[in-house]
């Protein structure tokens, strides 16, 4: 029998990262008592260890089983929880990752590492590794001058209770030989004393076989407990039958009991069953069908065999579904209209499945790349001796997988920078008044089309002349170069810049922020920084979203129809016109409950004709962004619906209120809209007017309709 | 529509060896085409499509000769009617009126951008000595979007700048 | 046909054995831990149950021992995998009510070979 074990190799390694993640962020979650955490842990350590052993990664296993005693130990409250462990535990994830790593490559690993983690283990659980699975192999009999054996089997009544059925037992046992056997039923009681569920027989069984007892103590294994078993081998004599039976009726139930404790679990059948098998059943080369439904939330950055397969599937459907189209349009006439709307309709299926499918390939939530970081900041803070915290936030917004992929250095690079050189020592933290520990926070969020991530430290700040003193003296630029702010933060991203006083092993040798920027631009992005002195900095990283999907709500203003991401909108409403305030002189603001909501019609803001220009009539979708709220007037709302977005700067540029385009059902092209773009194009024309109205002017932009 | 037919008649790449057609293979290919009553050509190596007119989706707040944009494909396409980017003629849309697709490449970036004009006319081939530098005498069309003139029987046709015509005049919100 | 439950919240060990099983000609249904297991149980009924024992939400040895409870399941037979060879983990599988176990790791010819001794 040739079953492939390879085939599952991916899935096992996929769920192993995955296991290891897990282990990873809830170790470092873990507190004292935690047992449902503790729990999860040992889980993700116990299959990573099942699966390892059955895939053959024997190095795997091995570790993993010291780790997994320790976290049982945890588990079952016979080690309290503290750092320390947790550190080791902490460290063991990374030797794991190592060793699955290079099993996967089929590679060199870092032994050293490993086997100092493997001692550290060994050493906390207080005693030296041994692997489960040497010790019992020893025990077998050899039976080389046996030719077979007599068995003596006295099952408990209850014993079908458990599931078990002689029969099967039996099928097994006559599959290593020649089986006779004879059945005892002088426990059979009276037939209206029988229970139906219950066994009254017993059996003596002979078998002659080449295979050892321990192969036929196995086959009874699952019994041993529930019954009276004795196993009697039979000498290989060259002499006959008699001799045998001689044996077979002198065999007494006593002389080998002893015996029967033996364990013979980890013995693999030997070749008489294999041979069997290999007759039994042909590996069918059919693929399982894919498994993609189970694995509808994908929890991983990687794209299994069976995606692929899936959507190759579809566009199969899709092929057919579009042969049996274009077969139906060669000869054409209205007796076919009904297999017309059918088919489109399983087009229409084809290309949504298909759609979903991709999508799902693509975007994953950035919480992939954010994983990390709480593991990171914890081994920093242990590092660098200083207090620190991480804050996430904005974990589930969405990124493009290849763009995820290699935002992830660039990320590491940030963070490490703001723990080694934006955080303070805890002394200078306490002096200058801030909280003894610090706070790194990452964020992400879509802003204008693009996704940005926030790296934020509450730290020192970016000290300009430091950094101008340097440029000057790297010969990176002249002593009386006047520079703009954003000028001199651009200067830490040049080649072979580095402000830190000393180099550390955190951040490097300065080699690394202008591969940041790099990296960050070959993505199509950009980098930002914003600092106070004191205070701390933010380095803003924009990044394209050119295949981001988004939830939108579809409106009309006019002819033309825009999308509002879903994300922004807080509620849509009729408006009620005795809610409706001027303010100012121009200033139109609906009261939404306490607040005040400037109305902004789209009409206007983007010189539009459209017959709905009454306030009355129209209807307000209020959105907020940057803690602004404000009120879209638009003529109508229509769907909601997940759009593509589409740069309008491959072609184009970036325009002014819109953060994207996207293609609808109907093939035509709608506008997403740029909230916070808005919201800031709306202040910007609010001051425009102010200052036309002080000089005298008649108002122009801001003639709000009423 | 003629437009199909002239399509075909464009040679392709490849196929010069063609039994008992004897194609021209010095100097370049044109796609010529009419604003108004003039004539125009652009290199036809950067024509992607010839589409008819339909009406794009407009781009808030864009200049008045940008119409808008297209889904071609699912590439989002702007379009540029050119009668009104030079001030030649009038910017009508009929049945004739017709959007050449343009894709100019450069440095491993390409843009893709439609253009309305009023019809397409023919395929020049053109020899690179016969481009005659444009008389700078002002005129509608800015001298930077002209590569030269080329004489084609009895009329003149100004071959344009298709890197130049990509390049879109950053538009700001009236502010 | 004969129609086992998988039950393991290992995505590669619950396909290795269903896949294994298919290909020897038995009928498999999957689920990935014990809850899913027990509902799946009651809506159909199986030949063979092969459960994990540590899983989220519902281990394997609450699984086996609710599984008990059903008329259905009174005599299936109920085989748990572990990693553990202790007699202990035997214990509580049996007093759960379990038929036998398979002790992993277990390539494919063995699982075969081993179910063979509750099932056609």
């Amino acid at each position: 029998m040739s079953i492939d074990l390879s085939q599952f190799i991916p899935s096992f390694l996929e769920e192993s990262f995955e296991g290891l993640e897990l282990m990873e962020s809830e170790l470092l979650n873990l507190k004292e008592g935690d047992n449902e955490t503790i729990d999860s842990i040992f889980r993700a350590a116990h299959s990573i260890k099942g699966g390892a052993g059955t895939f053959g990664f024997v190095k795997v296993t091995e570790f993993t089983h010291l780790v997994e005693t320790l976290l049982d130990e945890m588990r079952d409250g016979r080690r309290e929880i503290n750092s320390k462990d947790t550190e080791i535990l902490l460290e063991s994830v990374d030797c794991m990752r190592l060793l699955i790593e290079a099993a996967r490559d089929d590679e060199e690993y870092d032994q050293d590492k490993v086997a100092q983690t493997t001692s550290r283990l060994a050493e906390t659980l207080g005693d030296e590794p041994s692997s489960d699975s040497d010790n019992q192999s020893e025990n077998m009999v050899a039976a080389s001058n046996v030719c077979g054996y007599t068995i003596n089997f006295i099952p408990e009544h209850s014993l079908a209770k458990t599931g078990n059925d002689p029969l099967f037992i039996f099928s097994a046992l006559a599959e290593l030989g020649q089986l006779t056997l004879s059945a005892d039923c002088n426990d059979l009681p009276a037939l209206v004393d029988i229970d139906p569920q219950e066994l009254y027989l017993s059996w003596q069984l002979t078998l002659y076989t080449d295979a050892d007892e321990a192969e036929i103590r196995e086959i009874f294994e699952w019994v041993e407990d529930e019954c009276l078993l004795e196993v009697v081998p039979i000498p290989d004599t060259s002499n006959t039958s008699q001799d045998i039976d001689v044996l077979a009726s002198e065999e007494e139930p006593q002389s080998q009991s002893t015996t029967t404790k033996q364990e013979s679990l980890v013995n693999t059948p030997k070749s008489s069953t294999e041979t069997e098998l290999a007759q039994d059943g042909k590996v069918e080369d059919e693929n399982i069908p894919a498994k993609a439904k189970a694995k509808a939330d994908v929890g991983s950055i990687r794209v299994g065999v069976d995606k692929i397969d899936n959507l190759i599937n579809l566009v199969g459907e899709l092929v057919i579904t579009q042969s049996m189209l274009s077969e139906l349009g060669n000869d054409f006439d209205m007796d076919k209209v009904d297999r017309l709307t059918s088919g489109l309709e399983q087009l229409l299926q084809n290309t949504k499945e298909l759609q979903e499918s991709v999508m799902r390939i693509r975007m994953l939530p950035i919480s992939f790349a954010f994983n990390r970081f709480p593991r990171l900041v914890h081994d920093l803070a242990i590092k660098t001796g200083k207090k620190m915290e991480l804050v996430i936030k904005g974990e589930q917004t969405e990124l493009d997988k290849t763009v995820m992929e290699q935002i992830g250095d660039p990320l590491v690079h940030l963070v490490r920078n703001a723990a080694d050189h934006g955080i303070e020592s805890c002394e200078v933290r306490l002096a200058k008044g801030k909280p003894e520990k610090g706070t790194i926070s990452l964020d992400a969020y879509h802003q204008g089309g693009n996704i940005v991530i926030e790296i934020k430290d509450d730290g020192a700040g970016i000290d300009r002349e430091i950094v101008l003193a340097k440029a000057v003296e790297k010969g990176l630029i002249d002593v009386n170069a006047i520079l703009t702010e954003s000028q001199v933060y651009d200067l830490l991203f040049e080649p072979g810049f580095s402000t830190a006083a000393e180099v550390t092993d955190i951040s490097g040798r300065g080699v690394g922020m202008d591969v940041v920027k790099r990296n960050i631009q070959s993505l199509g992005g950009r980098i930002q920084v914003e600092s106070t002195l004191g205070k701390g900095s933010c380095f803003k990283v924009h990044l394209p979203l050119t295949l981001a999907i988004l939830d939108g709500q579809l409106v009309k203003v006019g002819s033309e129809t825009y999308i509002i991401p879903l994300i922004a909108i807080v509620e849509s409403l009729q408006i009620d016109n005795k809610l409706i305030n001027r303010v100012s002189g121009d200033m139109v603001l609906y009261r939404l409950r306490d607040d005040n909501v400037p109305i902004l019609p789209i009409y206007q803001l983007f010189n539009l004709a459209t017959k709905c220009t009454e306030i009355d009539k129209a209807l307000l979708v209020v959105v907020e962004a940057d803690g602004q709220k404000i009120g879209l007037m638009v003529d109508d709302l229509l769907a909601q619906q997940q759009v593509v977005i589409k740069s309008l700067k491959d072609n184009y540029q970036q325009v002014a209120g819109i953060s994207g385009a996207t293609i609808l059902g109907d093939g035509s092209v709608a506008m997403i809209l740029d909230i916070p773009g808005i919201i800031h194009m709306a202040l910007a024309q609010a001051q425009h007017a102010q200052r036309e109205k002080t000089d005298g002017n008649a108002s122009v932009t801001a003639e709000v309709c009423l | 529509m003629n437009i199909q037919a002239m399509a075909q008649d464009i040679p392709v790449e490849g196929e010069h060896t063609m039994e008992g057609v004897d194609f021209i293979t010095s100097g370049d290919q044109y796609l010529t085409f009419l604003l108004a009553q003039e004539q125009y050509a652009v290199d036809i190596l950067c024509v992607e499509e010839i589409r008819s007119w339909e009406q794009p989706t407009k781009i808030p707040n864009a200049p008045s000769y940008i119409k808008g944009v297209i889904n071609m494909r699912g590439i989002i396409v702007p379009i540029v009617d050119l009668r009104l980017k030079f001030s030649i003629g009038e910017a009508s849309y009929l049945d004739t009126t017709v959007v050449i697709v343009l894709t100019y490449h450069n440095e491993g970036n390409s843009r893709t951008i439609g253009f309305v004009v009023d019809a397409v006319s023919d395929v020049l081939n053109v020899d690179n000595a016969d481009i005659k530098p444009a008389p700078a005498f002002g005129g509608c069309v800015g001298p930077q979007y002209i590569e030269g003139l080329i004489n084609s029987e009895n009329k003149v046709v100004t071959i344009l700048n298709v890197a130049h015509l990509q390049k879109v005049e950053q538009h700001r919100l009236h502010s | 046909m004969t129609k086992v439950l998988v039950v393991d919240d290992s995505n590669s060990i619950r396909d290795m054995v269903s896949f294994t099983l298919k290909s020897a000609g038995y009928q498999t249904v999957e689920a990935k831990d014990g809850q899913e297991g027990l509902n799946k149980a009651k809506s159909s009924s199986f030949d063979l149950v092969i459960s994990d024992v540590n899983m989220p939400n519902m281990d394997g040895i609450s699984l086996c021992t609710e599984l008990r409870k059903l008329v259905n399941f009174k005599f299936t037979p109920i085989l748990m995998l572990t990693t553990e060879s202790s007699a202990e983990m035997k214990m509580r599988g049996k007093s759960a009510g379990a038929t036998g176990w398979l002790v992993k790791p277990f390539n494919p010819e063995k699982l075969l070979a081993t179910i063979k001794r509750v099932v056609k």
